[in-house]
This record gives C-alpha cells, sequence and structure tokens, in this order.
C-alpha cells in the first residue's frame, strides 16, 4: 500500500451559531492514495463541504477543528501557521468550488487569475505565469485559450468557467485536489464531459482527489472509494462497486432505493426514507440516523454504534450489520405497486393541447432600449405544439435555456404567449390569464420549483389552503366545512392535521413542497404543471414528493405537465416524453420509446449523459462537444447542428429539419429518416 | 460601454428635462399671483401689468417655460425682481464658483476618510473599531449641519480661536493656506454628515464582497492577505461606493444651502435662501437647475467611472 | 450592541413623545411670555434652560416646540409613506407603461437635491406648516416608493404571488394582503428613517428662517436667534440645538435597531 496522501483521524468539527458552538462533523476518519478519487455523500446540512475544506486546513471564519487530525504526507495541517498553510494552498492543496462563476473574481481576466498561482507558488514573472495559464487552459481542453486567457468570467459558460476553475486548480501540480460539487450547477450533457476531463486529468497529474457531491449517480461514475456522511457521522465507507452493490447501513440502503432510474418505470413507487435530517445542534444522542432509521431498536437511541470494519476497506457505522448482511433485517419493504395507473396512452381527446405557441422577449421597442439596455430578441418558445392526454402525465425535458420553464408559464397563464392556440378540456383557454374563466383556472393549477418561495411566510399552511378552496371550489364553502376541506387536504398529502396552524418557517423544504401540492389539488384540478417540483430537495425527500405526485394522479385522476431536468425524475412519472432543445421540440414519444430508443440525436446524448448511480454501469458514449448556443442567437437550419455528433452535412445547417414520425405516436425532428436513426439505436450495443 | 454610457447620458438628458418642468411648475404655477408678492398690496394695476410684462409674466405658462428653457440654455437666465434687477446669470455663476470651492474642499476631506473608515470597520467587523465607527457614523449621520457647524465654531471657541480660524469664512484667495483657514470649518461640518452616511455603505459593500466565494478562492490560492484584500476584496467593493459618493454629492449641495448660512460664506446657497425670502423666481430657478445640472453630471461621472472599473459594462 | 442602543433610542423618542403631547401642560410660562425684568438669565432651578435676550423662558419654549418638531415631520412622513407604498407597491407589481412613466417622474424629482426642492417650493407657496408637510411628502414620496417597489420587484415572481395569480385574485388582494406583509419590514425601517430626515429637514428650515412663522417657537429657529445673543446667552443656543440632536440621534438609534431586529438590509 502506498502512503495515503491525505488522512483525517477523528475529525470533529463545530459551528459558531447564536446559541453557541454547535457540532457539525464529528469523529470523522478518511485517507486517501495516490491517483484515489474519493467520493464524500451526503445530503445538505451532513456537513461535507465543512469536512472537505477542513481537509486542506481551512476553516469558515466561524468554524473550529474540535478534534482529531488531518495529514498531509505526515505533516499534521492543523499545527502549521497561518504563512505555512498559505505554501500549500494552491500548490500542494487545491480546491475546484461549486459554483465557478462566483468563485473567480469578476473583475480580472482568467489569464491573470490563473496566472496568479504559479507566480505566488513558483515565482514566475508576469509573461511566464501568462503563458503557463494558456498551457493550462489548453489541457483543459479549452479550444481557444490565448483568446480565452484574455476574457473576463462573465463572457464564459459554465462549463467553460468550471474548466477554468479547474486550470486554476491544477496549475500548480497539487498533491490534493477538493473537488466541491463542481458539477451540479452544469447540465447533465455540460456534466458528463466534465467528468470524463476529471478522470483524465486526475490519472495525469497523479493527484489524490476528494469529490464531495450529494448526487449519487456522479459519486458512482467517478470515484473508487466514498464514504457516506449523514449529521456529521460517516455512516459507512466502502470501495464504490461494493457500497452500490451490497449496500449494508440503513441510510445507504434507503438512499441508493429512492433515487429515480430511467428503468423504475410507472408502474412502482419509490421506497422512501421517512422524516428529515436533524438540524445542527439537535442531533440524536445515541445513532444519528435511528428516529429514521426502519432497523431502529431500542437501544440504537441510546448508544452510538461504533464504526466497524466489516471488510476489507468496508466499514459500517451500525448496530444490526450483522443481522443485515445476514439477511435477517429487511430494511427495505417490497416496493409496492403505484396505484393501478391507466394511462390513456393513444386517447384521441386530450386535457390540454397547445398548437403553435410563440414566446419571444427582448427587442420591444426604442424605449425599452433607452432605460433597460439592448436586449436581444430570444425567442425562448418557438413554434410548439404539445397535449397532454387524460390521466397522464407529458414529461417536458430539456436542459436551462430551452424554454421548457416559459412554455410551462405560457400555459397555465403566468406568461401571455405571443401567438398559438390553446384548449384545456376541449375548450378554448385564452392565453391571456385575466381572460380565463374561473372553471377554467380551477382546472388549471401549478407547483413551483422553489419550496422557499411557494408558501406565503406570513399565513399559516391551513390560511393558506383555506383560501385556495374558497378561491377555487365550484360552490362557496361554509367555513366549517372549509377547516374540514383542509385537513382532509392535509391527509392527501400525508402531513398532520397539526399543521394547519404552522407557519411555513416552521416547515422543511418537502413539507412546504408537499403543502404546495395540496394547493394544487384544493378543487381537483384537471391539469396540474409541476414546473422541477423536486429539484431544490434532497434525494431522500425528493422520492417523497415523486410518489406522492403518483398517487394523486391515480386518486384524483388528474394530469400532469411534468418539467425537469433530471431524465430519471421524469422517467418514474411520465408516460409522454417531449424533449425541447433551444426553444422546440426535437422529440416526442411514450416514455420508453423515448427512453429505450432516443432518436434524435439530442435526446440520444443527453439519456447517454445521465450519471447512472451504478458504478458497474460504465458512463455512455456519446458526448456533446461545444456549448449550447445562446438563445439569442438560434442557428439557422437545424438549431442543434452546432453540436450534433450526426450531422449530415450542409442541409442540416440551412433547413429547418421535418418532422419524422416513427410509429406509435413517436416522431423526431431532423433530416436523418425515422427509420434509420431507429436503426441506430437497436444497432449499438447497449452498455447494460 | 459607448453604448451604455450613451444610454446613461440620455435617459439623464430626460431626466433633466422633466425636473425643469418640475422646477417650473413648482415655483411658477402654484397659487399667487407672484407680481402682487413682489410689489405688495398696495402696487396699483398699471404697476403690476408691467411688471408682469417686464418679466413676461403675462404670457400663458407653457410659453413662459418654453422662453425659460430656450433663454436658460442659451445662458440668458433672467433678471433679479430686485435691486437694480440685474441679469441673474453672472451673480449665479460667481456664487456657484465660490460653493463649489467649498464642495471641493469637503470632498478632498470627507470622501477619503469615510472610505478609509468604512474599510478598516468592514475588516474588523465584531470588533471595538467597527462598534465605534458605527457609532460615531449613527450619531452624526442625521444631526443637521447648523447643529454641527455651531458646535464647531462655538464649542471648540477655544481651540478654534487659537488656531485663529474665523468664524465667518470667506472666499479663500489663491494659497493653500487661506483655503485650509477658510474653508476648514465649513468642510468640516459638511463632512460630519457625509462621513457617516458614505462610510457605513463603504463598509456594507466590503462585507457583502468579502462574504464572496471567489474571496475564498483567492484565499485557497495561497495569496498573502494583503492580495486579497487589496487585489480581489477592495477593487469590487469599491464600485458601489463611487456611486454612493456621486448621490452623497446632491445632499452634499443641500448641507451647503445650511452650511453657507451658518459662516455667513457667500456661496450659492445663500443667495437661494435670500432669494426664497424675497421670492426671487428667476434667481430660485436658475440656482435649482444649474445645481441639479451638475448633480446630474456627477452622476453621470460616476456611471463612467463605474463602467470603466467594471469589465461587464466596459466589455458590453 | 444592538440591544442597550436600540432602548437608548427608544426611550429619547418615548421621552420626546410625551413631551410633545403633555409640554405644553407642565411648560411653566406660555411660550411667548416675556419675563419682566428676567432676561438673559443662566439656567437656575427657576428657568431651567435660562431666559434668552428678550427674558422668554427657554424651557417652556423648548417643551412647546417639542410639538411642532414632532406633529410636523410625523404627518408628513405618515402621508409620505402612505403615498409612497401605494406607489411603490403599483409600480412594482404591475411593471409595464405605468411604472416606467411613474418611475422616471420620480427619478426626476430625486435628481433635485431635497433641501433646494424645499426652498424652491416654499419660495412659491410661502412657508406655513401645511406647506412644509406638503414640501416633505413631495420629497419622501419618490423614495418610500422606490425602496416600496424594489421590495415588491424581489416578491412579485415568488410562487405565493404567482399562486395567488393562478386562483384569480383580485389585484387589491394581491398587493395588499399577500405582497404588502412582505415588504413590511423595509417599511419599519424606512419610515423610521424618513422620520428622522424629516426632522432634520423642518429644523433646517427653522434654522434658515423659513420654518413656522414666529411667535409660536421653532426649535430650528430658536438655535439661529440663539446664535446671534450667543455671547450673552449661550444656553439659548444649546438647549434647542441639544433638543435636535437628542431627538435626532433618538430615532436614528431606533430606525437602525429596526433595520437590525427586522435583518432588513436595505440602503440607508
Ligand atoms: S444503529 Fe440502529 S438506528 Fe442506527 S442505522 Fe443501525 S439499526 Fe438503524
Ligand atoms: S437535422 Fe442534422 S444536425 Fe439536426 S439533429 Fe438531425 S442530423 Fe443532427
Amino acid at each position: 500500500m502506498p502512503n495515503p496522501v491525505i488522512e483525517a483521524r477523528g475529525v470533529s468539527m463545530d459551528y459558531r451559531l447564536e446559541k453557541g458552538w454547535l457540532n457539525a462533523v464529528r469523529d470523522v476518519s478518511l485517507s486517501i492514495n495516490p491517483l484515489g478519487i474519493h467520493g464524500l455523500v451526503g445530503e445538505s446540512g451532513s456537513g461535507k463541504s465543512t469536512l472537505a475544506l477542513a481537509l486542506m486546513g481551512y476553516l469558515a471564519p466561524n468554524a473550529r477543528l474540535s478534534g482529531g487530525a488531518v495529514w498531509l504526507e505526515g505533516e499534521d495541517l492543523f499545527r502549521k501557521s497561518q504563512a505555512e498553510l498559505r505554501a500549500l494552498w494552491g500548490s500542494q492543496l487545491s480546491l475546484v468550488p461549486q459554483d465557478s462563476l462566483a468563485a473567480l473574481n469578476p473583475a480580472y481576466t482568467i489569464g491573470d487569475q490563473i496566472a496568479e498561482v504559479t507566480r505566488q507558488h513558483f515565482g514566475l514573472s508576469r509573461r511566464a505565469a501568462w503563458q503557463q495559464a494558456v498551457e493550462m487552459l489548453a489541457r483543459v481542453r479549452i479550444a481557444d485559450p490565448t483568446s480565452v486567457a484574455r476574457q473576463y468570467p462573465h463572457q464564459l459558460s459554465g462549463g467553460m468557467q468550471q474548466r477554468v476553475t479547474i486550470a486554476m486548480a491544477l496549475s500548480a501540480r497539487p498533491r490534493l485536489l477538493v473537488l466541491d460539487e463542481p458539477t451540479t450547477a452544469l447540465d447533465v450533457t455540460t456534466e458528463a464531459v466534465i467528468l470524463d476531463l476529471f478522470r483524465e486529468l486526475i490519472q495525469e497529474t497523479q493527484a489524490a482527489a476528494l469529490y464531495v457531491s450529494h448526487n449519487l449517480g456522479v459519486i458512482a461514475q467517478i470515484c473508487d472509494q466514498v464514504t457516506v456522511l449523514y449529521a456529521g457521522e460517516v455512516m459507512a465507507s466502502a470501495p464504490v462497486r461494493e457500497l452500490y452493490a451490497r449496500p449494508v447501513h440503513p441510510y445507504t440502503i434507503g438512499l441508493l432505493a429512492s433515487i429515480p432510474r430511467p428503468t423504475t418505470g410507472v408502474e412502482t413507487r419509490l421506497p422512501t426514507i421517512p422524516g428529515v435530517a436533524p438540524a445542527l445542534g439537535d442531533r440524536p444522542p445515541g445513532c444519528v440516523f435511528a428516529p429514521r432509521c426502519p432497523a431502529a431498536l431500542p437501544h440504537c437511541f441510546t448508544d452510538k454504534p461504533p464504526l466497524e470494519m466489516i471488510a476489507p476497506g468496508h466499514q459500517v457505522r451500525c448496530h444490526r450489520w450483522h443481522e443485515i448482511v445476514n439477511g435477517d433485517v429487511a430494511i427495505l419493504t417490497q416496493p409496492e405497486a403505484a396505484a393501478p395507473h391507466v394511462a390513456h396512452q393513444l386517447a384521441a381527446e386530450s386535457v390540454l393541447s397547445a398548437r403553435g405557441l410563440r414566446k419571444t422577449y427582448g427587442g420591444a421597442g426604442w424605449w425599452r432600449r433607452l432605460t433597460r439596455g439592448s436586449a436581444r430578441r430570444v425567442r425562448a418558445v418557438d413554434d410548439v405544439t404539445v397535449r397532454v392526454r387524460p390521466q397522464s402525465t407529458l414529461g417536458l425535458v430539456g436542459e436551462s435555456g430551452s424554454g421548457k420553464t416559459t412554455l410551462a408559464r405560457c400555459i397555465v397563464g403566468l406568461e401571455t404567449a405571443d401567438d398559438g392556440q390553446l384548449e384545456l378540456l376541449a375548450i378554448p383557454l385564452d392565453r391571456r390569464l385575466a381572460r380565463r374563466s374561473r372553471a377554467q383556472l380551477r382546472e388549471l393549477q401549478m407547483v413551483f420549483q422553489n419550496p422557499n418561495d411557494t408558501l406565503n411566510p406570513y399565513r399559516t399552511v391551513g390560511q393558506t389552503l383555506e383560501r385556495a378552496l374558497e378561491r377555487l371550489s365550484p360552490q362557496p364553502l361554509p367555513p366549517d366545512q372549509r377547516r374540514q376541506r383542509v385537513l382532509e387536504l392535509l391527509e392527501v398529502v400525508r402531513l398532520t392535521p397539526d399543521y394547519a396552524d404552522r407557519y411555513p418557517a416552521e416547515l422543511s423544504g418537502g413539507e412546504k413542497q408537499r403543502v404546495a401540492v395540496a394547493r394544487a389539488f384544493a378543487a381537483d384540478p384537471a391539469l396540474v404543471v409541476a414546473d422541477e417540483p423536486t429539484s431544490a430537495l434532497d434525494v431522500s425527500v425528493q422520492a417523497v414528493v415523486l410518489n406522492l405526485l403518483k398517487d394523486l394522479r391515480a386518486q384524483k385522476g388528474a394530469s400532469y405537465l411534468f418539467i425537469s431536468h433530471d431524465l430519471s425524475a421524469v422517467a418514474y412519472l411520465a408516460d409522454w416524453i417531449a424533449v425541447m432543445y433551444l426553444g422546440q421540440i426535437v422529440e416526442e414519444g411514450t416514455a420508453e420509446q423515448v427512453y429505450q430508443r432516443p432518436s434524435h440525436p439530442y435526446t440520444e446524448a443527453l439519456i447517454s449523459s445521465i450519471p447512472v448511480p451504478d458504478p458497474a454501469q460504465a458512463g455512455g458514449r456519446i458526448r456533446l462537444t461545444g456549448d449550447a448556443p445562446r438563445a439569442a442567437d438560434i442557428p439557422t437550419g437545424c438549431r442543434f447542428h452546432t453540436r450534433c455528433p450526426r450531422k449530415l452535412g450542409p442541409v442540416c445547417e440551412t433547413d429547418a429539419p421535418p418532422w419524422q414520425e416513427a410509429g406509435g405516436g413517436h416522431r423526431i425532428r431532423c433530416h436523418i429518416p425515422a427509420a434509420e436513426l431507429l436503426a441506430l439505436q437497436v444497432s449499438a450495443p447497449k452498455s447494460d | 460601454m459607448v453604448r451604455y454610457l450613451a444610454r446613461r447620458a440620455l435617459l439623464l438628458a430626460v431626466t433633466l428635462l422633466i425636473a425643469s418642468v418640475i422646477i417650473f411648475a413648482l415655483t411658477r404655477l402654484l397659487p399667487g399671483d407672484v407680481a402682487r408678492l413682489i410689489l405688495g398690496r398696495e402696487a396699483s394695476e398699471m404697476a403690476l401689468a408691467n411688471f408682469r410684462q417686464e418679466f413676461g409674466l403675462d404670457q400663458p405658462a407653457p410659453q413662459q417655460y418654453v422662453n425659460w428653457l430656450v433663454g436658460f440654455l442659451a445662458g440668458d437666465w433672467g433678471r433679479s425682481f430686485t435691486g437694480t434687477k440685474a441679469p441673474v446669470q453672472p451673480l449665479v455663476v460667481g456664487r456657484l464658483g465660490n460653493s463649489m470651492r467649498l464642495a471641493l474642499m469637503t470632498l478632498v476631506i470627507s470622501v477619503p476618510l469615510s472610505v478609509g473608515l468604512g474599510i478598516i470597520a468592514a475588516l474588523r467587523e465584531n470588533t471595538w473599531v467597527d462598534a465605534a465607527v458605527s457609532l460615531l457614523s449613527l450619531a452624526v449621520v442625521g444631526l443637521p449641519e447648523f447643529v454641527t457647524g455651531l458646535v464647531l465654531i462655538n464649542g471648540l471657541a477655544l481651540g478654534v480661536r487659537a488656531l485663529g480660524l474665523p468664524a465667518t469664512s470667506t472666499v479663500p484667495d489663491g494659497t493653500l493656506a487661506d483655503w485650509v483657514r477658510q474653508l476648514i470649518l465649513p468642510a468640516l461640518t459638511a463632512t460630519l454628515v457625509l462621513v457617516g452616511y458614505i462610510s457605513r455603505l463603504t463598509r456594507a459593500g466590503v462585507l457583502e464582497e468579502l462574504r464572496k466565494p471567489y474571496v475564498r478562492t483567492a484565499v485557497l490560492k495561497g495569496l498573502p492577505t494583503r492580495t486579497v484584500i487589496f487585489k480581489h476584496v477592495l477593487r469590487n467593493a469599491l464600485l458601489p461606493t463611487i456611486t454612493v459618493t456621486a448621490l452623497s454629492f446632491g445632499w452634499l449641495i443641500g448641507g451647503l444651502v445650511v452650511i453657507e448660512n451658518v459662516y455667513n460664506y457667500p456661496g450659492m446657497g445663500a443667495l437661494l435662501v435670500e432669494a426664497v425670502k424675497q421670492r426671487n423666481l428667476f434667481v430660485i430657478q436658475a440656482i435649482v437647475m444649474v445645481t441639479v445640472f451638475f448633480f446630474a453630471l456627477a452622476n453621470l461621472a460616476a456611471d463612467l467611472l463605474y463602467a470603466l472599473l467594471n469589465p461587464r459594462i466596459r466589455l458590453e | 450592541m444592538a440591544r442597550p442602543l436600540t432602548l437608548l433610542g427608544l426611550v429619547i423618542v418615548s421621552v420626546f413623545l410625551l413631551m410633545a403631547v403633555f409640554g405644553p401642560l407642565i411648560a411653566p410660562y406660555p411660550f411667548d411670555a416675556i419675563i419682566r425684568g428676567a432676561a438673559r438669565l443662566p439656567p437656575s432651578p427657576e428657568h431651567l434652560f435660562g431666559t434668552d435676550r428678550l427674558g422668554r423662558d427657554v424651557f417652556s419654549r423648548v417643551l412647546w416646540g417639542a410639538r411642532e418638531i414632532i406633529a410636523i415631520p410625523g404627518i408628513a412622513t405618515a402621508l409620505a409613506v402612505g403615498f409612497g407604498t401605494i406607489i411603490g407597491l403599483a409600480t412594482g407589481y404591475l411593471g409595464g407603461w405605468l411604472d416606467e412613466i411613474v418611475s422616471r417622474l420620480m427619478d426626476s424629482l430625486l435628481a433635485i437635491p431635497a433641501l433646494l426642492l424645499a426652498l424652491a417650493l416654499l419660495g412659491a407657496i410661502g412657508s406655513s406648516p401645511v406647506g412644509i408637510i406638503i414640501v416633505i411628502v413631495l420629497l419622501y414620496v419618490p423614495i418610500v416608493a422606490r425602496v416600496i417597489r424594489s421590495a415588491t420587484l424581489n416578491l412579485r415572481s415568488s410562487g405565493y404571488i404567482e399562486a395567488a395569480r393562478l386562483r384569480g385574485e383580485p389585484l387589491m388582494y394581491i398587493l395588499f394582503r399577500e405582497i404588502l406583509p412582505g415588504v413590511l419590514p423595509a417599511l419599519a425601517v424606512e419610515s423610521a428613517l424618513r422620520f428622522s430626515y424629516a426632522i432634520f429637514l423642518t429644523s433646517s428650515l427653522g434654522f434658515l428662517g423659513l420654518g413656522v412663522q414666529p411667535p409660536t417657537p421653532d426649535w430650528g429657529r430658536m438655535v439661529s436667534e440663539g446664535r446671534e445673543s450667543y455671547a450673552t446667552t449661550p444656553w439659548a443656543l444649546w438647549f434647542p440645538a441639544g433638543a435636535i440632536a437628542l431627538l435626532v440621534i433618538g430615532v436614528n438609534l431606533l430606525a437602525d435597531g429596526l433595520r437590525r431586529i427586522l435583518r432588513y438590509e436595505g440602503a440607508a
């Protein structure tokens, strides 16, 4: 065994809050060997970022190390002076931060900011450091490094910005690279490319890496050892394949099971972990997971389980690991079948139909240009036709900037489409919200993305729901009946009656989202538009909300327009899928058609880029080069031609591709004939 | 950037135009007959009519406005109602020069002082230094200039006399010594008001920058603290301070009106108060319009500086 | 640090409020009474703040003056905050041309330095309590409107406002029941700040001789008179000046405390 590059032993950390010092990380040990990529997984508040920075010897101003030590190649980092640490930071220990735009100084050029590192540590001259910065940019596969070096951070796309931070982190050949959620803000296609890049560069530099993420899919794709953190403690630590294939700790088991996968299918419900992670300073004395653990025994609540080595390199913190390994306790109840879902997949009628919808922003008039600056014209939604069938779910997928949210907002009326026809339950629906009838408002409701502003913070949950009932019910409800209905609604979203008197500030993110779902369902709408309803939630909470949506669809006979960038979540709920790219739909079909035989080159790349939470499944094969064009300058011809791996030739650049029918409602917008596209999918060897 | 500045300038022109209408309307269209107010109750109809005709007050209001604006742009700012009915323009411009000297002196003292205090308070957040600066700015920020001014003149009388500083200020001659001697007290008075305001916003700006992720990036590059603060933080933190300083210029102009009265300094503010008491309309209009113009100019200068220092705008 | 200072501000402001209400009752002399043979007396148990050069009791005049200096800025602030809030809510939420026009108008008003606008206006309408109130309202409506408008803009795209729109809630309900509670912190801090500046302005106008006309006592004018006879009766200057300073500092401490308590990080 080589000596580890970095080794943490028994690290405990505190945060100073108003109440005093609170324990955030407790007794964590881990070590990383050269070339090792160690994953640190945890949900928000698990202490993973705090710990990651501590491995660099860095403490936030309001944090302290209250126990343990960190050694960098045998040297105790926390015994070093600030000056000694400064000599290590940027040279031996580097960080690739989460939000790359915010992590770069807006006032200096890219080249200057990279050159700073080598000037500081190697004493290079200004010119030599600049030259080296340009070389680094080339190493992170930036096509035109000389000109990018002269640009400012805001001029680059998200993917490019992230490459820059990587170049910066690697420019002094560090021993340890800490990657703190470096791809979380990126689109899947970009994420996939950046992950490939990490893998190569870490090989090249011979560094050790700590990869922090909440995304089990990404961890599976890139790491070789994983540590699972929960409420500041290590629950399990194991080689990646083992952890995913044979999870032992109840939390790990629950977490892995609760991730929707493209193959989960519509007929099942996701297993969930009940409850929420404990807040800082509110951690249980025994096993921190006990309040949520399906296998908890009375002594779990009082005795802290030790971290035990159950196999070489595999550690677990659980009193009952023997029984679990032997199969004597089942952590997951057999996934219940979802309530029978009768999707009228080919039904001719539709709940909602939108034809030729268009929405363009900006470029409006000289006055606006004078006061607000030159807004370029952005065709956010450009001639989109979709329909939602009765009791079914249309999943709308696409990356940021594809116009999917704008399309949803035009349909519900929060934005007024410039052009196009809408029909709700076979009755024309005005594009303007103010012109819609009360009945139409009732039938068309929405669940929003951000749980933190979805409820009025100055009203109790009960007041919020009552108001929705009052406004939307077909007949006026007397107050006592309204109260009754509020309790029923709470029950439907699995919240106890006492939630009626709570304020949003007292609710967790998942609970707020459930109230928002209850509000949307107050008057049994025909169609609920859900715009990324789970993207701000932790994995274990996300499953609860997805299950709820699935149940309600069956119970209430509602239809959904479900929008998400997370293709797995969409696959879990949707029976029809429409894929959007730069304001247009490029492929649509049933979930099965789109996921099993993604035929449009873009869909193909998109699905191939999903980080699957299974290390055995190697990453997909198709990678997109280049960044998505900005919505303000849409390419001519096929909008995807600038990145398309299957581009035919000049025809793609000049002519807008036609719709190709692939049968069974499956349509693809491409110059390549549908039959040929389908054939490509069938012949391509599936990696699974 | 050119586009940005052109847009700002154009917008400012629109603002100035509307402001001129407001100024004109406020001074002219409100109740009361100007001629009667000036000439008094006993004036004959004949005298009133003559007066109106002489100053063009007999024309319809829009016409008067246009005449005034055109005249103003051409440098004919009307004539004073009182005394020798002298043209307003030389009078106001002369006084304007005096006020500018005072404003300049104030800015030279107050901007470095308050920006410095704000930065120090932010870098020493939650220490006694920070508390002291906050308390000081809280205490003085709302005090009317005449109170602080009188404290300076009278309260510190002994010290002030010992330094031989005059209680009433006159326009300084060319020498630096005289500038300091004549203007230090009024400038200090104005400074006291500005310091609280600018230093607070500077402190807030620096604190906001300090919390941004790029600062951590800089620290974790292993840069010395000095470089992190001066190269990375202050460069960005001072951007909002530029805007704040330009805005406080408007405040300074108002403050000078009072301060000039406290120190009997022959500036534009003193003239304005006199004119208001005499309802000397053209003088009032001219002074207000000129100040608004300079205020707007200060804002434009700030925009220019801001654009130059901010690559997001410079490269637009 | 915040707590005791906020409390101090609260105490100061309360004392002045009590003075404004009960001052005239406890004042030993009428405000314009010229006490025979008692001119230029230094402070003593008989005349707590001394007498001025005409022989008026400074303590009584300060007490009587409290009413003006609190009532005028108080009424003006209340009106300005009221109008400003309505304008800010409406323009922030509705946007479009209404917002464009109103914002332009407000910006133009803000382009005129406050005291100058006040003087120009008073020059035209003459100084009277109502005149001063009109001036302050005109000065502060744009400022309040701007603050509330930006607070409203921040809330406009939040989920609960959009949910209200999707329920077909009437405009008034959205503005006053959904948005208003959310902008109250901004409003509270802004009101306290405006009140402090209104006192500042009113007393400055008094000092310049453009405030409330004699014989009603006005602290600003008392300072100005006191200055003329400073050599003989310095107390006639220091007491009203001190009263102004104390009141303004008290209101500022209170505003700063509110800002901390409500965690509102707006502009000063
Ligand atoms: S120790 Fe007990 S509560 Fe904790 S994970 Fe194991 S079984 Fe569950
Ligand atoms: S039309 Fe051409 S560029 Fe567009 S997706 Fe098809 S093959 Fe690719």
